[in-house]
């Protein structure tokens, strides 16, 4: 069937299962101080009683707490889940129900860079599948780890880049106004260990402004114009 | 005539200048909010009424009558709520990642005054999971923002408490639906509530809540400075004030730009985006307002004024303003079919029309895609869009049909040409 690739994809998000060697290696999860911390802090944002909405920011906490210690992007083994229900007191089925729920919580092992295509359409029409296959050129596979366990590839939906397009997440930093040679030249920049330049990559860009004949707010390029005497 | 620079709100929309409080302040921002407050709860709603603001967020429900639904005092001791929402997910729309990234301080004043108006104890600011690192900017703005008593207790020393707090969401499209919001909120899956109760009467923990998009909120003091009537004069009636676009796709120069309401297409694209790539003769067709609004072919799009009704007259909508371009390089039932998985991807899985209307249309999408259809299926295809429109709890169903209504109405004959030029080899073989 045509679309065989992506339902495969699809039926990869599955739960890691749970087993005496998950349970040996995450049973003792707990916070370490500066989580504990930090974990204090976020419950403090809601109101009294209402504990149970932190589970979300929690169970980020806890993925990258997750991907800390195993040097990946994080992902939460079902001790960890259990461990978030018993901190906020509610059933482990619902906090299980959120993790699979929401996209970004990784529910199973995952490489140190998760890179992340966007693939949706103002992606693809600024050229998304040459960047697909810039990853696959380098060895990608989506929806797999590559063997090194350094580059996990997935095609997610759009990420709210649109003008800057086509772009890719990889962990916490976009990379934006790709072209194939910039998606190569960054794989291999954190395969050797270094820190790519963040957001567009397009020369002489500086966010989302019309690139090369700045048609507005020119006045702001190099002061912080005031315009109130004006008005 | 065009938007003037000093007309324009978002003046660090690009981010040439720093974030940061002190930086906003000498841009105007955060300068007397007490002052706008005194005016009174009722007076602010009135001026935002007064002004034309209608949501940005892509309905287009007038933003001062929303905060009037609100209760004036609490009968029963429950607070009340604002939450702003920022999980901007509709493909073509990023115009709100750059308010938090570049202009903070807008955002945060405007959910002071605004959730002063409408009585609420407090703001939580919904920010899609995806954007981490405009998270970790809005974090810190409203650090600051606290630091320097502008919000907290006493906010800005006009005696009224109230706290902004952030929360991320995780992936997921649907969150941006106003009650899957809040259940998200509740610490749930993001599954949208039947309505009523509505979130003014019953929203986040029960209590009577309001849910704004981040545009709208960020807009209300600069309004609140320069008057209901300087934004009024930008626009045609109904249709009024300043608004960020989104171009994205085959022009020359995508960008997000802010511009006076009611903007011909033409100029919108020649001013700020060089022109179609390929010239005017090469455009194809353009999707207005985000995915979830039908296309407009080009003949039709030119012309039109970038607003709710200019759009509504040619089949489509203003949505989130987020102009998806396509020349005529485009595979037209490519781009729709793309959509058509993102849909299936987004469904929450609540509603049977939907969980299984979405992934039905999209297989269907797909083999139109490639001709392995027969020409009936496009008909079939139609009425199962009808039978998903409206049938569902919240619009995701409405979403996912109109892209592909508007593919069919305006594309059919390549639709047609696809079947009639594919040939199929089982089909063959078996004619042997």
């Amino acid at each position: 069937m045509l679309s065989g690739g992506v339902h495969s994809l699809m039926a990869d998000r599955h739960i890691e299962p749970d087993s005496p060697e998950l349970r040996a290696r995450w049973g003792n999860f707990e916070w370490t101080a500066a989580n504990a911390e930090q974990a204090k802090v976020i419950v403090g944002r809601y109101p009294e009683g209402r504990q149970r909405s932190a589970v979300m920011p929690l169970l980020d906490l806890a993925q990258r707490q997750v991907g800390a210690e195993e040097n990946t992007q994080g992902w939460l083994p079902i001790p960890v889940m259990e461990y978030v229900a018993k901190y906020l007191d509610m059933p482990v089925i619902r906090v299980v129900e959120v993790a699979t729920f929401y996209t970004m919580y990784n529910i199973a092992p995952i490489g140190r860079f998760h890179v992340q295509v966007c693939g949706t359409t103002p992606c693809m029409l600024r050229g998304s599948d040459d960047i697909m296959a810039a990853c696959k050129g380098k060895g990608l596979k989506k929806g797999h780890t590559t063997a090194d366990g350094l580059f996990t590839l997935t095609e997610v939906e759009c990420m709210g880049n649109c003008a800057s397009a086509p772009m890719v997440q990889i962990n916490d930093d976009n990379y934006e106004d790709l072209t194939a040679a910039d998606m190569e030249r960054i794989l291999d920049e954190l395969a050797a260990g270094k820190q790519p330049k963040t957001g567009t990559q397009l020369p002489g860009r500086h966010t989302v402004e019309p690139a090369g004949a700045l048609s507005n707010l020119t006045a702001m390029v190099d002061a912080n114009h005031d315009y109130r005497g004006e008005w | 005539m065009a938007l003037q620079d000093k007309d324009r709100i978002f003046t660090n929309v690009y981010g040439f200048q720093p974030w940061n409080l002190k930086a906003a302040q000498a841009r105007g921002d955060w300068d007397n909010t007490k002052a706008l407050m005194e005016r009174g709860q009722d007076a602010i709603i009135e001026e935002i009424k007064a002004s034309g603001l209608r949501g940005r967020g892509g309905a287009g429900f007038p933003t001062g009558m929303k905060w009037s639904f609100m209760p004036k005092e609490s009968k029963d001791g429950r607070p009340s709520f604002l939450v702003i929402n920022a999980d901007e997910s509709e493909p073509g729309s990023c115009k709100d990642r750059e308010i938090i990234r570049h202009d903070p301080h807008k955002l945060i004043e405007g959910a002071l005054v605004a959730g002063y108006a409408m009585r609420a104890r407090a703001a939580y600011i919904y920010i899609r999971g995806e954007y981490i690192r405009e998270a970790e900017t809005l974090f810190a703005a409203v650090q600051e923002a606290y630091d320097a008593g502008l919000i907290g207790k006493n906010a800005c020393g006009s005696g009224y408490d109230f706290d902004v707090f952030v929360h991320r969401g995780a992936g997921a499209y649907i969150c941006g639906e106003e009650t899957a919001m809040i259940e998200s909120l509740e610490g749930k899956k993001g599954q949208p509530r039947l309505k009523p109760p509505f979130p003014a009467g019953a929203g986040l923990y029960g209590c009577p809540t309001t849910v704004n998009n981040v545009e709208s909120i960020a807009v209300a003091p600069t309004i609140l400075r320069r008057g209901a009537s300087w934004f009024s004069s930008f626009g045609r009636d109904n249709n009024k004030g300043t608004k960020l676009f989104q171009i994205s796709g085959h022009v020359n120069r995508p960008c997000v730009v802010e511009e006076e309401m009611s903007i011909p297409f033409s100029e919108l694209i020649e001013k700020h985006c060089g022109g179609i790539r390929g010239g005017r003769d090469n455009l194809l067709a353009v999707i207005p307002g985000g995915s979830s609004v039908p296309l407009v072919p080009a003949s039709e799009i030119w012309d039109a004024p970038m607003d709710f009704d200019g759009l509504k007259a040619v089949g489509s909508g203003l949505g989130t303003a987020a102009v998806i371009v396509m020349d005529k390089s485009t595979d037209i039932v490519r781009a729709i079919a793309r959509l058509s998985y993102f849909y299936k991807h987004e469904s929450c899985g609540q509603c049977t029309p939907c969980r299984e209307g979405t992934g039905w249309m999209w297989r269907v999408m797909e083999r139109l895609r490639t001709g392995d259809a027969d020409v009936s299926e496009i008909d079939m295809l139609h009425n199962v869009t009808k039978q998903v429109e409206g049938h569902t709890i919240c619009a995701l169903g409405d979403a996912a049909a109109w892209p592909i209504q508007g593919l069919i109405k305006h594309f059919r004959p390549e639709i047609e040409r696809r079947i009639a030029e594919n040939v199929r080899p089982e089909l063959s073989e078996a004619a042997e």
